[in-house]
């Protein structure tokens, strides 16, 4: 596939962020006592990064509890998301969420999400409006192997299918739902292989290849943009650490199979793709490392930097309108 | 607000006036759509004649796909998770969404939506999205028709932070309240009671709102407070009248709003009565019911004469059995017996 510079540039330069915002961020998260909560996508990066850069601010995605890089990917701020793991009051969410919930509507990213798939009739919601006002907006609703086991999954699928709604369904299978094996869980030997149940395509894609992850959201969206309905990707990848920070991933596989696919690490891969063609300088990739964790360093200083939230922050945004004093009436709270 | 204006008002069906509130948001704001199972019926058969082959599984919501067409009032398939979910997503980008659950007894299955979406979305976005997203649900027993289509679940929607809910009990609430819940910009959740649908009442033509969490009077008493929700206030109301046979004066007040609840409105009378029974077809336990009892003791112990009081559903399943169902429910001889009780610690 013949890209641009500029793109080829935008590729890397998200990839780099997200693996700079997983090595960096998450370590510093931990040390500041924050959370146990918190899943790295790193491995994951050719997945979002070629999806998203299809996508315009005004599109939707609904994402996942390993969903930095759909942030990242989306267009969220790293300063703000890192202000949002460290639990500050500047967080996109002010600091209500943090890695597991991060929402930017305003970057059309309707949340990560703490319940495995739960997102993903978000997504299809958002595709209706869409529908339905004539927006031409198109919605991604990312799910992992495991999610692709929940129920809501296939009612969903079925929906958008029904209603040919412009969603692409987008299954980040990292070979893992927490430590079981996909092959344990799953009934088909590929989870694209369920597409068919919905009459829409299902697109088997090399996850660690940005290129190939690009191209085939390129025809995905293409197809939902023209009103022709959903379709299904399933980009194999592989996430470099546990399932959270706390899990050791080699209790259930093998450092033969890690160094298996951090051989095919989609950055790597990406220098090895690209450097040859002379579209892009080594030097040049460098630079956008160097750049990406420079960004990583102000992120880090920004969040530290940030106010927590207020105690009484506590009550805010509930609701829209509702009595405050009914929010703690009864429960002798002192603030 | 509430405009009674004289001209324009009418007795019709509690059932009608759900439908002409949804009919008058549909036609007043164009993001208002509605979808649920069998809302129209026999969809996709236009081919044949076919469209709105039911109007509803209870005829609220006929005459709708006629005027507004299948992309405003959508027939789903038998999928509460996706709806309600695509529902709450379509909500919250810029629709304002009513979703149709067909018995409060099968929220289970989209619970997760409710419960980790709708609810927490604003709050976990840090404010940054509005959710007016509206389910229509229902309840009541009565019916034979036993455990998994008959229950009064609204009290666990009470416990969620999140979501509003009201159980209106006549057709002036039931337009007024669905109105306001059209509108408001929080996802509420809208207690239909089955037992209602055919009782009619007068209601304004025009639309109007009633406030969400507010309770109202519907009869004055001096000895005892009755509080009832949805259906139990008609029951309140039968057995004060009973009850005024042999002198005692109960006051009745109509909850309406299960979240939020109106303890005021309810402390304020209990503090006139000094006694007070909360009459609920939920299951007692951990229910609307225990919570306005432990409110009115906590903040008007002084002023109490006796315990308050609840008159529930046991703590058991909906039977199937007329015989079993009938003893149910809660009902006048229940609550008459109830006050008599609590009239007799003097």
């Amino acid at each position: 596939m013949e890209l641009d510079r500029e793109t080829l540039i935008k590729l890397y330069t998200t990839m780099a962020t997200i693996r700079n915002f997983e090595e960096r961020g998450i370590p510093e998260t931990g040390q500041r006592a924050m959370s146990a909560s918190v899943h790295s996508s790193a491995g994951q990066e050719a997945v979002p990064t070629g999806i998203c850069a299809h996508l315009t601010d005004e599109d939707y995605i609904g994402s996942t509890h390993r969903g930095h890089g759909h942030c990242i990917a989306k267009g969220v701020d790293p300063k703000l998301m890192m202000a949002e793991l460290f639990g500050r009051a500047t967080g996109p969410n002010k600091g209500k969420g943090g890695s597991m919930h991060i929402a930017d509507m305003s970057k059309g990213m309707l949340g990560t999400n703490g319940v495995v798939a739960a997102s993903v009739p978000l997504a299809v919601g958002a595709a209706l409006t869409s529908k339905l006002k004539n927006l031409g907006r198109v919605a991604v609703a990312f799910f992992g192997d495991g999610g692709a086991n929940q129920g809501v999954l296939h009612e969903s699928m079925n929906l958008a299918s029904v209603w040919k709604l412009p969603v692409i369904f987008c299954c980040e299978n990292n070979g893992y739902a927490e430590s079981t094996p996909v092959e344990y869980g799953l009934s088909v030997a590929n989870v694209s292989d369920r597409a068919a149940g919905y009459n829409m395509p299902g697109i088997l894609v090399d996850g660690m290849d940005v290129f190939a992850v690009y191209d085939a959201a390129g025809q995905a969206v293409t197809r939902a943009r023209a009103g022709e309905g959903p379709s299904m990707l399933e980009c194999r990848t592989y996430r470099y650490y546990g399932h959270t920070v706390f899990d050791n991933p080699l209790s259930y596989r093998t450092k033969e199979e890690e160094d298996h696919w951090r051989a095919r690490d989609p950055l790597k891969q990406f220098r090895e793709t690209v450097i040859p063609q002379g579209d892009i300088t080594a030097e040049e990739l460098d630079q956008i490392d160097k750049d990406a964790e420079q960004l990583m360093e102000e992120a880090i200083k920004f969040a530290d930097e940030s106010p927590m939230p207020e105690p009484a922050e506590l009550y805010d945004d509930v609701y829209v309108s509702y009595p405050k004093e009914l929010l703690k009436r009864g429960s002798n709270m002192e603030i | 607000m509430t405009s009674m204006a004289a001209t324009g008002t009418r007795e019709i069906q509690y059932r009608e006036a759900i439908n002409e509130a949804i009919r008058q948001e549909m036609e007043r704001d164009e993001s208002v759509i509605i979808m649920g199972e069998e809302i129209a019926g026999g969809a996709g058969r236009e081919h044949l004649g076919i469209v709105d082959a039911w109007g509803g599984p209870f005829r609220t919501t006929v005459g709708l796909i006629q005027q507004f067409g299948n992309q405003r009032v959508l027939d789903t398939p038998l999928s509460e998770a996706a709806f309600v979910g695509a529902a709450i997503g379509a909500s919250s980008t810029g629709m304002r969404a009513i979703a149709e659950l067909m018995f409060v007894d099968f929220v289970g299955v989209c619970m997760d939506q409710l419960l980790n979406n709708a609810a927490k979305m604003r709050y976990m976005f840090g404010g940054q999205v509005k959710v007016p997203f509206t389910l229509l649900t229902r309840i009541g027993a009565g019916f034979g028709s036993a455990a998994q289509h008959s229950e009064s679940y609204y009290s666990i929607f009470s416990h969620i932070p999140g979501l509003k809910g009201v159980c209106p009990s006549d057709a002036y609430t039931a337009k007024g309240l669905l109105t306001a819940a059209i509108r408001d910009d929080d996802p509420v959740v809208y207690f239909e009671h089955k037992g209602l649908y055919g009782q009619t009442g007068l209601v304004p033509e025009e639309p109007y709102e009633l406030p969400l969490g507010k309770a109202r009077t519907v009869r004055e008493g001096t000895d005892v407070t009755l509080v009832g929700i949805s259906k139990m206030t008609w029951v309140c109301t039968a057995a004060a009248e009973e009850l005024a046979k042999s002198g005692v004066q109960a006051e009745v007040v109509d909850l309406l709003s299960i979240s939020p609840i109106d303890y005021d409105h309810v402390i304020e009378s209990v503090k006139r009565t000094h006694r007070l029974v909360v009459v609920d077809e939920d299951t007692p336990i951990c229910s609307l019911a225990s919570e306005i009892c432990a409110r009115v003791a906590e903040e008007a112990f002084d002023y109490l004469d006796a315990p308050p009081s609840r008159v529930t559903a046991p703590h058991t399943p909906v039977p199937y059995s007329r015989s079993l169902e009938n003893n149910y429910m809660p009902n006048e001889a229940r609550v008459i017996s109830t006050v008599q009780g609590l009239m007799a610690r003097g």
